[in-house]
């Protein structure tokens, strides 16, 4: 018997209690399925009830004796599912190589990874991070294991990949890693008075570099809807380094990022006064043009030496609300912007990207187009109604909602935005017939 | 499931007749809210088209429910949640008044078997669906009433003060499972059932019970009073000695 936890996504919304079990790869076929099914949870990074499963099994994945191991030739790494993007970095980064991608976090596990096909600053060059996976172990609700990958048993495969936990519980997986020379970017960062620009600029250059991304300001009303900040980068060779910081020569392929502090339990502090200071001090502390090497933690995972950032919004909690809309649809996406930033209750930093190709994921979030991502405190009055109407704006643009992100949406607006919904349930019910990987997100929006 | 806004998708009234009950499911509507089932004893008195009509998309389902049938009730709950899913919010709503029950004792003992062993035993039922599932509320509407009982209608207090003693109780047999119990102490509210009655003091209309009842959930309460006043109103008044308190009750 495992231990009755209350549980909730990052976003400390909508708690539910679970039987959370503990167990080793070869342990989950003594689980014990009770009517409410199972569902994995990694490090609880989904913002909303996707890792939760409420009067059911919670299953936390306990690492091998051997959790990673790299292949130096071949640029592979094969790790357990339980294992973070930050122990991997700790150990992949010294040897020379990254991860082929990683989201604004490195406190999320490869199973999770892979469960919500993950995408990051570089997706326009290196899609999601399911492209790169060659092949993953994953154990079946009738307690047997297979070693899927794009060749083998692609279809069951790819509704895994994106199809949070819902096939089963991947214990390990194969991806291909990046060659780095070195521990830091070569980022140009560029300040943009408004969204047409920004739209200008992005459309344009994105090309030329393995990473980009905008920070927009939604908080502040004014002439300025839309002033951005575009930074757009590569990995540094040591070349550059030579070039700019020759003193992050001496040890070029560190990698030890340490916590700074961690927020202890508050009100929530998101007011709008602190917001919109906020917002002003990001914007004015970059400057109009400037080419930089910060490290890869300073790029990409900024938010991570706060501890607990979360607990910011109070016992409230918060959303993240992040969608996708295609490239034709940029007046909605202006539409968009100008209805958050009216309604005047959107928090700090929201980030605007351009997507690259689809990946095979059936569930995959990713398409061509424009995502934009912002926060909000979940006590606000009215915020239920004003994020329907947005969610109905996305699906009749022929846009869609973030799986791991989402906690408010609805089954209908998740139907319109995944056609192939349909397809995933019909591969999900041939290996889980009796429906025994279940989830709250799955209840809520009919997924099973 | 609720989601993050705390919007339910599937609510259950037991005493679906209620104009409280009413209340707080359009104040509990939006666009995640899909089921409403109404279990009343007079089916067919039940006006679900209208209530349907008010909700923005929900739909609305009238079944026969009978506070008396305690052996009935753990069957009633299941088969409701094997039809609709989880229950994510529970309305305990019916009650009577028992307007003769002072000079009647058989009266009276069906008014505490409607209104208290009603309660009581829908609540356990109602508690072990929400343990099973890790999620859920339960609203129990109960009254000033029962806080300290007047000689006007003091068979209809001790229920409610028996209902409010057990909900309160159930509240915190309940606590980390992952269910909420609200115990809702409105004073008079102005309602079908006390139409022609004389008014209280701190009289409230329905809406007014629900826009708290709301509040009261969101902040995981296990009690609120309707008004807020009343809290420390009766903080005073159940200390009031007899004779003040038999003069105020006239």
């Amino acid at each position: 018997m495992g231990d009755r936890q209350l549980l909730t996504g990052w976003g400390r919304t909508s708690a539910t209690s679970a039987n959370v079990e503990s167990v080793g790869a070869d342990g989950l076929a003594t689980i014990e399925w009770g009517s409410r099914g199972a569902i994995t949870r990694g490090l609880g990074r989904a913002y909303g009830d996707p890792a939760q499963n409420g009067g059911g099994t919670v299953i936390r994945l306990k690492p091998s004796a051997n959790p990673v191991w790299i292949d130096t030739v071949g640029g592979t790494a094969t790790v357990d599912a339980g294992v973070s993007f930050d122990e991997l970095l700790r150990r992949i980064v010294p040897h020379g190589f990254f991860v082929p991608v990683t989201p604004g976090t490195r406190f999320i596990t490869i199973g999770g990874a892979i469960a919500s096909d993950v995408h990051g600053k570089g997706h326009h060059s290196d899609l999601t991070f399911g492209h790169h996976v060659r092949s993953l172990d994953i154990v079946l609700a009738d307690g047997s294991e297979r070693t899927i990958g794009p060749d083998t048993e692609a279809d069951l495969f790819w509704a895994t990949v994106g199809g949070m936990g819902l096939t089963g519980v991947i214990t390990r997986a194969t991806f291909n890693l990046l060659r780095i020379e070195t521990n830091r970017c070569l980022v140009e960062t560029q300040r943009l008075p408004d969204l047409d620009a920004l739209i200008a600029a992005m459309s344009d250059g994105d090309a030329e570099h393995r990473y980009s991304v905008a920070w927009v300001d939604l908080a502040t009303k004014g002439a300025t809807v839309g002033r951005s900040i575009l930074e757009r980068g590569d990995h540094a060779t040591l070349e550059d380094l030579a070039e700019r910081s020759p003193k992050a020569l001496c040890n070029p392929l560190g990698f030890a990022p340490g916590s700074l502090a961690s927020v202890p339990p508050v009100p929530n502090v998101m007011n709008r006064l602190a917001v919109r200071t906020f917002n002003e001090l990001w914007f004015r502390k970059a400057p109009k043009q400037h080419i930089g090497t910060p490290t890869l933690t300073g790029f990409f995972h900024p938010l991570d030496g706060i501890g607990d950032w979360n607990r910011f919004y109070g016992a409230n909690g918060f959303l993240q609300y992040q969608f996708v809309v295609p490239f034709d649809a940029v007046d909605t996406l202006r539409d968009i912007v100008e209805r958050v930033v009216a309604n005047g209750n959107a928090s700090v930093i929201s980030v605007l990207k351009r997507f690259g190709a689809q990946s095979g994921g059936l569930l995959s979030f990713p398409k061509p187009g424009w995502t934009l991502t912002f926060d909000v405190a979940a006590g606000v009055p009215g915020l239920g109604s004003f994020l329907a109407e947005l969610d109905q704006l996305v699906v009749d643009a022929g846009g869609r909602h973030y799986l791991a992100k989402d906690a408010h949406t609805t089954p209908d607006i998740i139907r319109a935005g995944y056609t192939r919904l349909d397809d995933w349930k019909a591969i999900r019910r041939s290996v889980d017939p009796h429906g025994r990987w279940a989830s709250d997100q799955a209840r809520r929006l009919d997924l099973l | 499931m609720n989601n993050a806004l705390q919007q339910p998708q599937t609510v259950v009234v037991l005493g679906g007749g209620s104009d409280i009950a009413r209340a707080i499911v359009l104040a509990l509507d939006s666009s995640s809210l899909r089921t409403v089932v109404l279990g009343c004893r007079n089916v067919d008195s039940t006006d679900a088209a209208g209530l349907e009509a008010e909700l923005s998309g929900a739909s609305v389902t009238v079944c026969h429910f009978d506070a008396t049938d305690h052996v009935g009730h753990a069957g009633w709950v299941a088969a409701v949640a094997a039809d609709h899913g989880d229950l994510d919010i529970v309305i305990q709503a019916f009650g009577q008044l028992g307007a003769d029950a002072a000079d009647d004792p058989v009266a009276a003992a069906k008014l505490v078997d409607v209104n208290f062993a009603g309660a009581v035993s829908s609540g356990l039922a109602v508690a072990d669906q929400l343990r099973a599932q890790g999620h859920g509320a339960l609203i129990s509407l109960s009254s000033v009433a029962g806080v300290r009982t007047r000689a006007s209608n003091f068979v209809y207090g001790s229920t409610k003060a028996g209902l409010d003693a057990f909900s309160t109780g159930l509240g915190h047999g309940l606590h980390g499972s992952g269910a909420h119990v609200l115990t809702v102490r409105p004073g008079m509210v102005r309602t079908s059932m006390t139409e022609g009655m004389n008014e209280a003091p701190f009289t409230v209309n329905a809406a007014d019970v629900a826009a708290a009842t709301i509040n009261g959930l969101r902040k995981k309460k296990p009690i609120v009073w309707v008004p807020s006043k009343l809290q420390g109103v009766f903080g005073l008044l159940r200390f009031a000695p007899d004779f003040v308190w038999r003069k105020l009750d006239t």
